[in-house]
C-alpha cells in the first residue's frame, strides 16, 4: 500500500492508505476510533445482531500495519472501543491477540467519548487523555497543532466515498481505523470549521491527495485568488 | 346466503343489476378468488357477503378486514361503501388503518377494532405483532385481500400471506376473497393465497386501443414523450376525464409541467405519484372523486383500483414495459362493465415505438406476460418471526405448521426455518456467539424477546420495501408547506440556488436545515430534473422477444412508423440489425471512453448479470472497464480500452466459471444484499430522528456484506441474497439462453455512436466497476486538481 507523506507542524508523517498514521522520526503507528466491540455493545442494547465479526476484521488490518511497519509504540487515537463494558468484555481469544500485537512495543489508549475510562488490565497498554509530542495527540480536535479522530472523516473521489484524512493549518485529522464505523463528509460544518482549507488525504488501494478548501469542494475546479488557489498561503504543506 | 330483498331493492334503484360473480361470490362457501377486470364491481363483490352478515347486527368486534397494496385505497373503499351502508340504514362501523392513521386512531382501533377495518399489508403486520392481536382479530369472519394480483408481484404479498396464515390461527373458520385483475394463470395465484375456488368473470368487449399519431416523430432518446403534448391536450380536451400513466415520478413532473405550459384553456390537471406529499396526493384525489378534473398525470400510484367512474380514457406515455400491466391500465378507462375501454399509447422514443407496436399486437392475441413465482422468501420470514415474538412467546413447532399454510411457504422445510429461527434469535453466526445477548430466549419450550423493548424498533422496521433515503421538501419559513420527498442522494447534489421540480412546480433549494429540504418559490428559471427512486420497471420477457422478433424480420416493419422504419434502415447501413440467429454488437468511442454495445434481448436482469461477468473479464484482460447499464434489450459497458473481439467474452464456460466466484464483490449483490438485510432485521432502517445525530453513526450495509463474505461465507442472509439475486438480478439461465438462440456473433467497430446505441447513453441505472479502470481515474482526477493547485 502507498502512501502520502506530508509535513505537519514541523513534523514529516505518512498518511497510510489504510487510515493509519506513520510517524517514522519517532516510530509511531496511530490510529482513530478502531470502535472494538461496536456489534457486541449493539447487541447488548437490544438492537440488531451484526457480524461479531469486526474485531477481528479491524485486528487483521491493524496486524498489517503493524507488520509493515514494526512500530516502537501504537497509539489508538480515542474510542478504541465502542465503550467501557465493550473494552472489559472483549473475548479471549481477542485478548490474547492484541497483547500478540503489543509484543517488543509500547500500546497507548488515549480515552475517546465513547471510552472514558481506563483500558482494563487484561489488555495490553495503558490509558492516556492525551499526549504531547510538539502536535497533541487527542481524541477530538482542540487547539493545535494537534492530530486526533473522533469526526471519521471521508470524502467523495471520482463518484465513490472514501476514508479520508484532513490536514489543515492547525489540525490532523485521522479517518476511523475500525471495520463498522460509518463517516462525515468533509465538507460537513463541524469538519470545515476546523479545517477551513487544506488537504484531504484519501484511503484505499492508494493513498490519494486532493485539495479542499471552503471555495472549492472536491470534485470541482478549484477558486483561484489571484491566479493562485486561496489555501497555497498556508505554506506547510509540501508533498 | 343469497341477497336479501333489501339488498335487492338497493341495486334496484340504483338501476343496477347485480353481476353474476357478484351473486355468485355471496353463495360461495369457502375461500375463493375473484378475476374480473377492472370495473367489474369487484369491491362491491366482496363486500356484499360482509354487508349482508353484518345487517343481522349480531356481530360483536371486527367482522371484515379488507387489505390493499394502496393507502388511497383504503380511503377510496370507504367513501364508496358509506353510500350503500346509509342508504341501507346498516349500523356498520368502517373505518381504515394505514400509515398515515393519527396515532390516537390508531390506539382506539386497537381496544375498539370497527366492524370493518380497510388497511395495508404493512399495517396489518404491525397490527398482528401487538400483545392485543388476539383479541382484536379473535372474532374475525372475512378477510377481503383486494388486487391481489398486484400485491403478490412483490415480497409484500409474502408477508400478507404470512399474516394471513397467523390470522387464520387467531380465527379458525375465516373465510378469505381474493379479489384480482386479468392474471395469465388463476390457478397459480389462488395456490398463492392458500387454495381457493377461483371465480372468473366475463372478460367484458376488446379494448378500443391504438397509438397515438404525433405530427413530430418520437424523438431519438430520451422518455419525455413531449413531442406529443399537443396531441395529448387534444385528446383531453375531447374526453370527460383521462388518466395519463407515466412510468416515472421525475418524467409525471416534466411532462406535468410541459402540458401545462402548453394549456392555454387552463384544463383542470392534477399531477399524482408517490413522493408528493400526501396533503397534495389527497388534494388530487378528492378534486378527481368530485369530477373536477380533466385528466390526471400519474405514475403506478394510480395503478389500482380507485374508481374514477367517469375516467373514458387512459393515455399509456412511455413503453408499456409488460403487456398484463398495460391491459390492466387500460381498464382504468371506462369503468361500466362491458364497455370497451379506449385507450392511446405515447412511444417516448423510437426504440419504444417498436416496443409499443410489439405490444399492441399482445394486447389484441390476449398473450399476458408473466413469469411463475419462485418460493417465499425467508427474509420476509425472518422479519416475520420476530414480530411474531414482539407479540409475545411462541412455540417453534407451532410456528412452523402455520408458517406452511401460507401459500408461498407451502414448500418451506423444517430446515429452513430453524435457519431463520436461528438469525432472529441468535444472528446465526457460526465462528461467533451472542449468548448472552440473544435477541429471542428459549425458556420454557417457548421463544420470547430477551429485551421486549426491542419489539419498539423492529416494529419501525416493519415492511418489505426497502427505498432509498429520502428528504422531506418545504417552503421556507415558518409552517412552509410540504411538497413531497426526494432522494437524499439527489439532495446531497444540491447547491443553494439550484433548481428542480417537485409538485409541478420549479422550485429553488435555499438549504438542508434539520433534515428537511428548503425551498423557495422560483417560477421562471429551468430547473434540473429531480431525480426520484420510482420504480424501475423492467419489459417481460415475452414483450423483448416480440419486439427483438419485430426488428429482426424486415418483412414486418410496415407495421412500424415511418420514422422507425427509417431509423432501423440507418442502422442496417452504419452497422447492422440485430436478427434472428446472430448476437450483433459494437464497439465506438463517444465522451472519451470506449463503449460495447451488445444487442441480447434477454431481459434487464440477465443483461445485467451479462455486464457483470463481462466486465470482470475485461478487468482481467486489463481493458478498465468502468461500468455498465443494461436495458431490456442491449448491454452498454464503457472502458478505459476497446472490445475489440467480444467472443472471449462471451465464452459460455468462462462466464460460467466467473458467475461462481463472481456472486460476491460487485454493486448488485451490494444491493440486493441490503435489501435482504433490511427485510430480515439485520440493519434497522434509518429513521428520521436518528439521521439528525450526523452520519458518523451510521455505516454503509457494504461493510457487513463484505466482513461476511470474509468471516462466514454460508450465513444465512448470504444464501438469501445469492438465491434472490440468482432468481430475479441474475436470470443467468436466459444468458445461455441468448447464447443458444444467438449462435453466431456479428461485431461491429464504428467511428461513432451507432442509432441503435444512441438511446443507450441516455439510460439511467449505471452500474459503477471499482477496479483499476477507477483507481486509474480517481488518480487522475488527484493529479489534476494538485497540478491545478500548483502542488503537484
Amino acid at each position: 500500500m502507498t502512501g502520502y507523506v506530508f509535513d505537519f507542524a514541523g513534523q514529516r508523517l505518512e498518511a497510510r492508505a489504510s487510515g493509519a498514521l506513520w510517524w517514522p522520526d519517532r516510530r509511531w503507528l496511530v490510529v482513530a476510533d478502531l470502535h472494538l466491540g461496536k456489534s457486541e455493545r449493539m447487541a447488548r442494547r437490544g438492537g440488531a445482531l451484526l457480524p461479531p465479526y469486526e474485531v477481528a476484521a479491524t485486528l487483521d488490518r491493524l496486524g498489517a500495519e503493524i507488520a509493515a511497519t514494526d512500530p516502537t509504540t501504537v497509539i489508538s487515537l480515542g474510542d478504541g472501543f465502542d465503550d467501557d463494558a465493550a473494552g472489559r468484555e472483549l473475548a479471549d481469544d481477542i485478548c490474547d491477540r492484541l497483547h500478540r500485537l503489543a509484543e517488543g512495543r509500547d500500546w497507548v489508549w488515549i480515552t475517546g467519548n465513547h471510552d472514558p475510562g481506563a483500558v482494563p488490565e487484561r489488555l495490553p497498554g495503558h490509558s492516556l487523555p492525551e499526549m504531547d509530542a510538539g502536535i497533541t495527540l487527542r481524541h477530538e480536535a482542540g487547539a493545535g497543532p494537534d492530530m486526533s479522530g473522533h469526526f471519521h472523516p471521508c470524502i467523495r473521489l471520482a463518484g465513490q466515498r472514501r476514508r479520508c484524512f484532513l490536514i489543515g493549518r492547525d489540525h490532523l485529522i485521522l479517518p476511523a481505523f475500525g471495520a463498522y464505523t460509518g463517516g462525515l463528509i468533509a465538507d460537513h460544518p463541524a469538519l470545515a470549521t476546523l479545517v477551513p482549507e487544506g488537504l484531504a488525504v484519501a484511503c484505499g488501494a492508494r493513498a490519494l491527495a486532493l485539495p479542499i478548501g471552503q471555495r472549492h469542494r472536491a470534485g470541482e475546479r478549484p477558486a483561484r485568488e489571484g491566479g493562485r488557489p486561496c489555501w497555497c498561503r498556508l505554506g506547510r504543506i509540501r508533498s | 346466503m343469497t341477497l336479501p330483498p333489501r339488498f335487492q331493492d338497493w341495486f334496484a334503484r340504483q338501476g343496477w343489476q347485480p353481476h353474476p360473480h357478484q351473486l355468485a361470490l355471496l353463495e360461495a362457501g369457502g375461500d375463493t378468488l375473484l378475476i374480473a377486470p377492472t370495473g367489474g364491481g369487484k369491491t362491491l363483490a366482496g363486500f356484499l357477503p360482509s354487508l349482508v352478515d353484518l345487517d343481522g347486527g349480531a356481530h360483536q368486534g371486527m367482522h371484515t378486514l379488507y387489505v390493499s397494496p394502496l393507502k388511497a385505497l383504503t380511503a377510496d373503499i370507504a367513501r364508496n361503501l358509506a353510500r350503500p351502508v346509509a342508504d341501507l340504514g346498516l349500523a356498520i362501523r368502517i373505518e381504515d388503518r394505514t400509515g398515515d392513521t393519527r396515532p390516537a386512531q390508531r390506539a382506539r382501533q386497537r381496544v375498539d377494532p370497527p366492524d370493518i377495518l380497510l388497511t395495508t399489508p404493512e399495517s396489518l403486520a404491525l397490527m398482528l405483532s401487538y400483545p392485543e392481536a388476539p383479541a382484536i382479530f379473535g372474532g374475525l369472519r372475512r378477510v377481503v385481500l383486494d388486487e391481489l394480483h398486484a400485491l403478490a408481484e412483490n415480497k409484500r404479498g409474502d408477508q400478507l400471506m404470512l399474516g394471513l396464515a397467523r390470522l387464520r390461527s387467531l380465527a379458525p373458520g375465516l373465510q378469505v376473497t381474493g379479489l384480482s385483475a386479468t392474471v395469465e394463470d388463476p390457478q397459480a395465484l389462488a395456490g398463492f393465497m392458500g387454495g381457493a375456488q377461483v371465480l372468473e368473470a366475463d372478460p367484458g368487449p376488446d379494448p378500443d386501443i391504438a397509438m397515438l399519431p404525433t405530427a413530430s416523430p418520437a424523438p431519438w432518446a430520451g422518455g419525455g414523450g413531449h413531442h406529443a403534448i399537443p396531441e395529448v391536450l387534444d385528446q383531453v380536451r375531447q374526453a370527460n376525464t383521462t388518466i395519463i400513466f407515466i412510468n416515472t415520478r421525475a418524467q409525471a413532473e416534466l411532462f406535468f409541467q410541459a402540458l401545462w405550459a402548453a394549456n392555454d384553456e387552463n384544463l383542470p390537471i392534477g399531477l399524482h405519484h408517490g413522493s408528493l406529499a400526501r396533503e397534495a396526493r389527497q388534494r388530487v384525489e378528492a378534486a378527481m372523486a368530485a369530477g373536477q378534473l380533466r385528466a390526471v398525470v400519474a405514475t403506478g400510484s394510480l395503478d389500482l383500483g380507485i374508481d374514477w367512474g367517469a375516467v373514458d380514457l387512459v393515455i399509456q406515455v412511455g413503453a408499456p414495459k409488460n403487456v398484463k400491466r398495460l391491459v390492466q391500465r387500460i381498464g382504468r378507462a371506462n369503468h361500466r362493465y362491458n364497455a370497451p375501454s379506449r385507450a392511446r399509447i405515447v412511444p417516448a422514443n423510437r426504440f419504444e415505438v417498436i416496443e409499443c407496436v410489439a405490444a399492441l399486437e399482445a394486447v389484441a392475441e390476449r398473450d399476458l406476460d408473466g413469469d411463475p413465482r419462485g418460493p417465499g422468501p425467508l427474509d420476509v420470514l425472518c422479519q416475520h418471526i420476530l414480530l411474531t415474538a414482539c407479540a409475545g412467546p411462541f412455540e417453534a413447532d407451532a410456528l412452523y405448521a402455520e408458517v406452511i399454510t401460507a401459500g408461498p411457504y407451502r414448500a418451506l422445510t423444517r430446515a429452513d426455518f430453524d435457519a431463520c429461527l436461528d438469525f432472529a434469535a441468535t444472528g446465526g453466526y457460526s465462528l461467533r456467539a451472542y449468548d448472552r445477548w440473544q435477541r429471542l430466549m428459549l425458556r420454557d419450550g417457548l421463544w420470547r424477546m430477551r429485551d421486549p423493548r426491542a419489539a419498539r424498533d423492529l416494529r419501525m422496521n416493519i415492511g418489505t420495501i426497502v427505498e432509498a433515503e429520502m428528504l422531506k421538501v418545504r417552503f421556507r419559513g415558518r409552517g412552509g408547506a410540504p411538497l413531497g420527498e426526494v432522494e437524499e442522494a439527489f439532495a446531497a447534489s444540491l447547491e443553494p440556488g439550484d433548481t428542480f421540480l417537485i409538485g409541478g412546480q420549479t422550485v429553488r433549494y435555499e438549504g438542508l436545515r434539520e433534515m428537511v429540504v428548503e425551498v423557495t418559490r422560483q417560477p421562471t428559471r429551468k430547473p434540473k430534473i429531480a431525480v426520484f427512486s420510482g420504480v424501475k420497471l423492467a419489459t417481460s420477457t415475452q414483450l423483448s422477444h416480440r419486439v427483438q422478433a419485430l426488428i429482426g424480420d424486415p418483412s414486418h416493419h410496415h407495421a412500424l412508423p415511418r420514422t422507425t422504419r427509417d431509423w432501423l434502415a440507418l442502422q442496417s447501413e452504419v452497422s447492422a440489425l440485430p436478427r434472428p440467429g446472430v448476437l450483433q454488437s459494437e464497439s465506438f468511442r463517444h465522451d472519451g471512453l470506449w463503449h460495447f454495445a451488445l444487442y441480447g434481448f434477454a431481459g434487464r436482469n440477465a443483461l445485467q448479470t451479462l455486464g457483470l461477468l463481462m466486465t470482470r473479464m475485461m478487468e482481467e484482460a486489463g481493458l478498465g472497464p468502468l461500468g455498465f447499464l443494461s436495458t431490456d434489450y442491449a448491454l452498454l459497458i464503457w472502458s478505459l480500452d476497446p472490445v475489440i473481439d467480444p467472443a472471449p467474452l462471451l465464452d459460455r464456460e468462462g462466464l460460467r466459471t466467473g458467475l461462481g466466484d463472481w456472486l460476491g464483490s460487485n454493486a448488485v449483490m451490494k444491493r440486493t444484499f441490503r435489501t435482504v438485510a433490511t427485510i430480515a432485521g439485520l440493519i434497522q432502517r434509518n429513521l428520521p430522528g436518528q439521521r439528525k445525530t450526523g452520519r458518523q453513526a451510521t455505516f454503509s450495509s457494504d461493510i457487513l456484506y463484505d466482513t461476511l463474505r470474509k468471516y462466514d461465507p454460508d450465513h444465512l442472509m448470504l444464501r438469501i441474497t445469492a438465491d434472490e439475486a440468482r432468481r430475479g438480478l441474475v436470470d443467468f439461465d436466459r444468458i445461455e439462453e441468448m447464447l443458444d438462440r444467438s449462435p453466431r456473433l456479428d461485431h461491429r467497430m464504428l467511428d461513432r455512436v451507432s442509432p441503435l446505441a444512441a438511446p443507450l447513453l441516455l439510460e439511467v441505472g449505471r452500474v459503477p466497476i471499482a477496479g483499476q479502470g477507477r483507481e486509474r481515474l480517481a488518480e487522475a482526477e488527484a493529479a489534476a486538481l494538485m497540478a491545478e493547485a500548483g502542488l503537484a
